[in-house]
């Protein structure tokens, strides 16, 4: 079972400029979790946060006790080997061939035979379909291909963590939906805490347990995934629709004049959004793990949710409150 | 869960951190070289460090071994030629003058082997070793390559810069002796062929002046210039200023930082050389 990532007021800024302020969130252990966010809200620097790669200001995150922002380096460095991260645009080591990388870490931690690293670096490569290319060099490849031998690389030592900084972007529709899948698939195979860090609405809307969001340095919110893709809150509805109305602006954030005058043409809502069902992992997979224990966590915290967040949590266990559920 | 968002900040964002929050102060300008001093001498200290921490990177060292030997070998016996003649030839028509003659043999012997030799070396490795390790780094950085290797829990010091260190110090060792032995017998020819100087003064000359401590000041010279041109070259080539054009600036500002370096810490040793260690003619 995955381990849980407990985020305490974490606060970031660059010189003057704060990226976000006083996050706090708790990614539940085995559970896939998404943020999401315009381009530019810092996700990816709340990735590299919680693995230890830049250092906030305040705050902490707490990962099997080991805090990754102030703790020794030594022991971040230990703490490190429990996660699998997939940079955004695969970060693979241009002098390797591809093989090479992905058996990088297993060379580096472990003292496999050749042959076993062999063995259990074909079977990653298989999983996300780059059989026949593993003799590449990484600038021989396209940009999707890459990625996706980031993410052999970050699961090759069965990581507890897995983050994902953008997987979506620079593949095709088709292979996002067949990677939204494997992501379910590996989740239900290994039990991994997942955070993916995205803005693509056909994973944010199918993949993930848990949804948040960054916008305007905060966490807007962060909670079962029914909660965000119900909510009305203007910042959240735009976005979930992509429309240009909303407080969300080219650059960051819109000012007032432009909102107000939004605002009176009356434009600012459309048709109620309706929750996708979740992924479920392919026919072969062993049940979600997580998926139980969400569902106990989630109707645990029932009475706190909003009304509309309710419904949906209740319409999307009806068919599985009678057990019924694959 | 659901916390109400501050959809817009009432007032301008940036006016109201600047005064909510002076608590970390800006830093001065004026400290920014301190603080790269500082940086710098910490690189050199956490790769002292992880030198005997294992697993040692055997292979990743012969690499850059036979990397580093290989951009410098020829460069530097090119190169140590003229400069022992010129040597031979300026003290030799310096010595000349004052009646000295015979003493020619010792002084350029001297001269070469405490001084240009190991600064041949130190500008060679730091100007085509350095150079080369800086925009490799370099280049690994801002690909996030070396951030990978961190999430992986493999230290780049480690993995990739104690190697590269110990590699420039080692063959800036051996190419000492290199550069040390064609710039003497650059030396010697130029001196008994073209100025007519005798082959037995100058031996008797080189007996009577030089020493063993000579040699190995300036062995220990070359270590230190090797170690201070690796360290350099990573240090930049590990923090370069956004972009393929910061890695190309860094490769530039890591020769010049090395060479600047190098001049002073000679001139140090060099007085401290002096002091210690009495000369055999005296």
């Amino acid at each position: 079972m995955g381990i849980e990532v407990v985020v305490e007021g974490l606060t970031k800024s660059f010189g003057k400029q704060k990226i976000w302020q006083d996050v706090s969130l708790t990614l539940p252990a085995g559970e896939v979790s998404v943020m999401l966010g315009p381009s530019g809200t810092g996700k990816t620097v709340f990735l590299k946060s919680i693995i230890g790669l830049l250092k906030p200001e305040k705050g902490r995150v707490l990962i099997n006790g080991v805090d990754m922002v102030n703790s020794p380096e030594r022991e971040i460095m230990e703490t490190r080997k429990l996660f699998g991260l997939m940079f955004q645009d695969g970060a693979l080591f241009g002098s390797m061939s591809l093989f090479d990388n992905i058996a990088f870490p297993l060379r580096e931690h472990t003292r496999r035979t050749e042959s076993e690293i062999r063995r259990i670096v074909m079977e990653r490569i298989d999983i996300v379909g780059l059989l026949g290319a593993e003799g590449k060099l990484p600038g021989e490849i396209s940009g999707g291909m890459r990625k996706r031998a980031g993410l052999a690389r970050a699961l090759v030592l069965d990581p507890q963590i897995i983050l994902c900084d953008e997987p979506d972007s620079g593949l095709d529709p088709v292979r996002t939906a067949y990677l939204s899948q494997l992501l379910i698939d590996l989740n239900a195979q290994i039990d991994a805490t997942m955070l993916i860090v995205t803005h693509n609405l056909d994973i944010a809307a199918t993949v993930p347990d848990n949804m948040g969001m960054l916008f305007c340095r905060n966490l807007v919110t962060f909670g079962p995934r029914e909660v965000l893709l119900t909510s009305d809150m203007p910042v959240v509805s735009q976005f979930l629709a992509g429309r240009r109305e909303g407080p969300i602006g080219m650059s960051e954030e819109k000012d007032a004049a432009t909102l107000a005058a939004e605002q009176t043409n009356g434009n600012g809502h459309a048709a109620p959004r309706t929750v996708v069902p979740q992924l479920e992992p392919s026919p072969g997979m062993p049940v979600r793990q997580a998926a139980l224990r969400r569902r106990e966590r989630v109707i645990s915290m029932m009475g706190q949710l909003p009304e509309a967040a309710r419904t949906a949590i209740m319409n999307s266990y009806t068919p599985t409150l009678d057990g019924g559920r694959r | 869960m659901t916390a109400p968002l501050p959809v817009r900040p009432p007032e301008p964002a940036t006016g109201e951190q600047q005064e909510e929050a002076p608590r970390r102060r800006t830093p001065s300008r004026l400290l920014a070289p301190l603080r790269q001093t500082g940086q710098l001498f910490a690189l050199a200290l956490a790769v002292v460090r992880a030198v005997f921490r294992r697993p040692f990177q055997l292979r990743e060292f012969i690499e850059q071994f036979w990397f580093v030997a290989s951009v410098t070998i020829l460069p530097a016996a090119l190169v140590s030629i003229p400069f022992g003649a010129v040597i031979a030839l300026q003290v030799g028509s310096l010595t000349e003058q004052l009646g000295a003659q015979s003493f020619t043999g010792g002084a350029s012997v001297l001269a070469v082997i405490q001084q240009a030799s190991p600064l041949i070396v130190a500008l060679l490795i730091a100007g085509a070793a350095g150079s080369a390790i800086c925009a490799d780094l370099g280049s690994r950085k801002i690909r996030e390559e070396l951030d990978a290797m961190e999430v992986m829990g493999v230290s780049p010091i480690q993995r990739l810069v104690v190697p590269r260190v110990l590699a420039t110090m080692f063959v800036a060792v051996l190419l000492n002796g290199l550069v040390s032995v064609v710039g003497t017998l650059g030396g010697y020819f130029f001196n008994v062929i073209m100025q007519g100087g005798t082959p037995g003064a100058y031996l008797a000359s080189f007996s009577a002046l030089a020493q063993l401590p000579d040699l190995y000041v300036g062995e220990l010279k070359a270590l230190i210039f090797g170690f201070i041109a690796g360290i350099v070259a990573s240090y930049r080539g590990l923090n370069p200023r956004g972009g393929p054009k910061g890695v190309g600036d860094a490769v530039n500002q890591s020769v010049v930082i090395t060479f600047m370096l190098l001049f002073a810490v000679n001139m140090v040793l060099t007085a401290i050389y002096l002091q210690i260690v009495p000369p055999k003619g005296g």
